[in-house]
């Protein structure tokens, strides 16, 4: 039996056959970011990946993480693709660094993981909040619930943390 | 002439050396660059392809070999050499965006060389205005339930290319200052050149300022950031220069090819960093080496410009400025006609129209010709008298063109590109 979700009124049907997605995300619904880690050379990996894209060794254990991170980049979508979306203009796409394996296996390497900003209970940030963000902000994960057991890795401003001025595009 | 030492390694180039300045592109086809094109991809690619023939000054019965690529939007090559009665000793068609014709180019060198047939068309034919957009629309998938890699992209709103590479582009300014304005000249440049284009879709001349004003789409990429999408049909023939010396034109000889060159994350390009360093960075390595010349050397760029992002990435890590001086490059004039190194002559993807790289290639093959077709008079021997005139309305032919580098873009991690020489 697929998994099957939704999100933003789109379908998600995660397929039998496709265990890394299935467990990424049942994992994520359990309320912690788990990513794949070797288990030769012990690096973690995203997004879901057969073998690992350091050693090419296949396998592999979920491994929790913190969750935790910053805004390595982002871009900001004024003109939507996706019809779903135009209710949320701008919304913001964001690659989030993770805390954990920055600078390995290589010098300019990271754990850097897609999804957007959203508020503490997981919508999509409203327009204030998205011009309030930018490289270097802080962030925390939120599970957005996709039904099935599932959820959506999304980012928030983390509360707890010290936030610094972020790097805003300059033409505003 | 000397190969470039830029960020010198220890890579060899992988194709044997006897092969540069042994092929050459002899034809080239177009259909013109048009939104409601009122035709299909075959019989786009049927006019581009036939009119490459004739181009060539070679019949239906030289071409024994085609090679395609396009994005399940497009018809294959049995469909076209079907049509023209061509019979092919190798064809195959390949999936693939902007860096799949000088791979192809490489695979249709190869392949000759290895004997499998004498003479090949390479071909893009695409509606992509009237029928599906490169951005997703008109495409059924945009509405099939997430799944697989769509989860890591489609869920969050990211389908489009400018949603998919603006990281890059964003850090890209966060690094290095590069601000909007200095990329914005790629487009104003680029509009100036096809001003000079009587087959441009977009003619009209642009300002930086333009460019600024012009809605958001993606910050960080303005409308005007962005490129054309048309309808179009484009074609090349690749032969052995001892072939093309019986051919119509002065041929375009193929130097050196580096074809799909990628960063170490082809599945997520943002894990391997750099992330402002584009496969171009791995490519020229082997460019440079198998064409036997450098960035130093090259008279007319063709770098990719899906996006004004995409030609300063590209032209940087192919070693024509320093990593993070593009911003610089770009705006420095460099690249305008009558200045050192003139980019995307004909006014690129971004005004001239949209064909995945191919337009850009036959481009510089005119510009190597010195026959650039501009509303310079033809004079009594049937070519063109051109003024190097580069007024709005005037020349675009570069002077005494013999040597251009084409710098082919899928995404940041996948990159091709292409060395040409004037021949005899």
């Amino acid at each position: 039996m697929a998994l099957i979700g939704e999100h933003l009124g789109m379908a998600v049907a995660i397929d039998d056959l496709d265990t890394p997605n299935r467990e990424f995300y049942t994992r994520c619904g359990s309320g912690m970011l788990h990513l794949q880690a070797c288990t030769a050379c012990e690096l973690l990996r995203y997004p879901t990946t057969t073998a690992c894209p350091w050693c090419s060794a296949p396998g592999y254990e979920w491994r929790p993480l913190s969750g935790k991170g910053a805004i390595y980049s982002y871009c900001e979508v004024h003109h939507p693709i996706q019809p779903v979306f135009r209710a949320h203009l701008p919304y913001q796409i964001l690659l989030v660094q993770l805390d954990e394996q920055i600078g390995a296996p290589n010098e300019h390497d990271g754990l850097r993981v897609t999804g957007n900003l959203v508020t503490p209970d997981g919508e999509l940030a409203p327009e204030a909040l998205v011009r309030s963000v930018g490289i270097g902000t802080r962030v925390r994960l939120v599970p957005k619930d996709i039904g099935g057991g599932m959820a959506l890795p999304q980012w928030a401003v983390d509360e707890t943390a010290e936030q610094a001025k972020p790097w805003r595009y300059p033409q505003e | 002439m000397n190969a470039t030492d830029i960020n010198a390694t220890d890579i060899e180039a992988t194709a044997p050396k006897h092969l540069r300045g042994k092929y050459a592109i002899v034809g080239v086809g177009e259909t013109g660059y048009t939104r409601g094109s009122g035709a299909t991809t075959r019989a786009l690619g049927t006019t581009a392809v036939r009119n490459a023939i004739a181009d060539a000054g070679l019949t239906i019965a030289d071409i024994d070999g085609m090679l395609s690529y396009n994005g399940n939007d497009s018809v294959p090559s049995t469909a076209i050499a079907g049509d023209l009665g061509i019979r092919l000793n190798f064809y195959m068609d390949c999936h693939g965006g902007g860096s799949s014709t000088e791979a192809l180019v490489g695979m249709a060198t190869g392949v000759i060389e290895a004997g499998l047939c004498k003479t090949v068309a390479i071909f893009r034919s695409m509606n992509g205005y009237s029928q599906v957009r490169v951005g997703g629309t008109g495409r059924s998938t945009g509405r099939s339930a997430l799944s697989g890699d769509a989860l890591f992209g489609r869920a969050f709103g990211q389908a489009s290319a400018a949603q998919s590479f603006a990281p890059a582009f964003m850090r890209h300014m966060y690094e290095y200052g590069t601000t909007p304005a200095q990329v914005a000249h790629v487009k104003a440049i680029h509009s100036e050149h096809a001003s000079n284009n009587p087959k441009a879709y977009y003619k009209q001349r642009v300002t930086v300022e333009d460019v600024l004003a012009s809605r958001m789409i993606c910050k960080p990429l303005h409308l005007l950031d962005c490129c054309v999408e048309t309808d179009n049909g484009n074609c090349v023939i690749v032969t052995s220069l001892d072939r093309a010396k019986d051919c119509r034109h002065v041929p375009a000889v193929i130097l050196g090819v580096v074809g799909r060159c990628s960063k170490p994350r082809l599945d997520s390009y943002y894990q391997a960093g750099p992330i402002t360093t584009a496969a171009g960075a791995y490519a020229k390595d082997i460019l440079w080496a198998n064409s036997g010349v450098g960035p130093e050397d090259i008279q007319v760029t063709g770098a990719y410009d899906a996006f004004t992002f995409t030609t300063m990435l590209q032209l940087e890590d192919y070693g024509f400025c320093k990593k993070g001086e593009g911003g610089d490059y770009v705006s420095s004039g460099v690249m305008r006609l009558g200045n050192a190194r003139p980019n995307n002559t004909s006014g690129g993807h971004l005004c001239e129209g949209y064909t995945h790289g191919i337009a850009m290639v036959i481009e510089n093959i005119r510009q190597l010709r010195q026959d650039v077709d501009d509303s310079c008079p033809i004079g009594a021997n049937g070519r063109r008298q051109h003024t190097f005139d580069y007024s709005e309305g005037g020349c675009r032919q570069v002077r005494n063109a013999e040597l251009t580098a084409n710098l082919g873009w899928a995404t940041p991690t996948t990159g091709s590109a292409l060395v040409m020489a004037r021949g005899v």
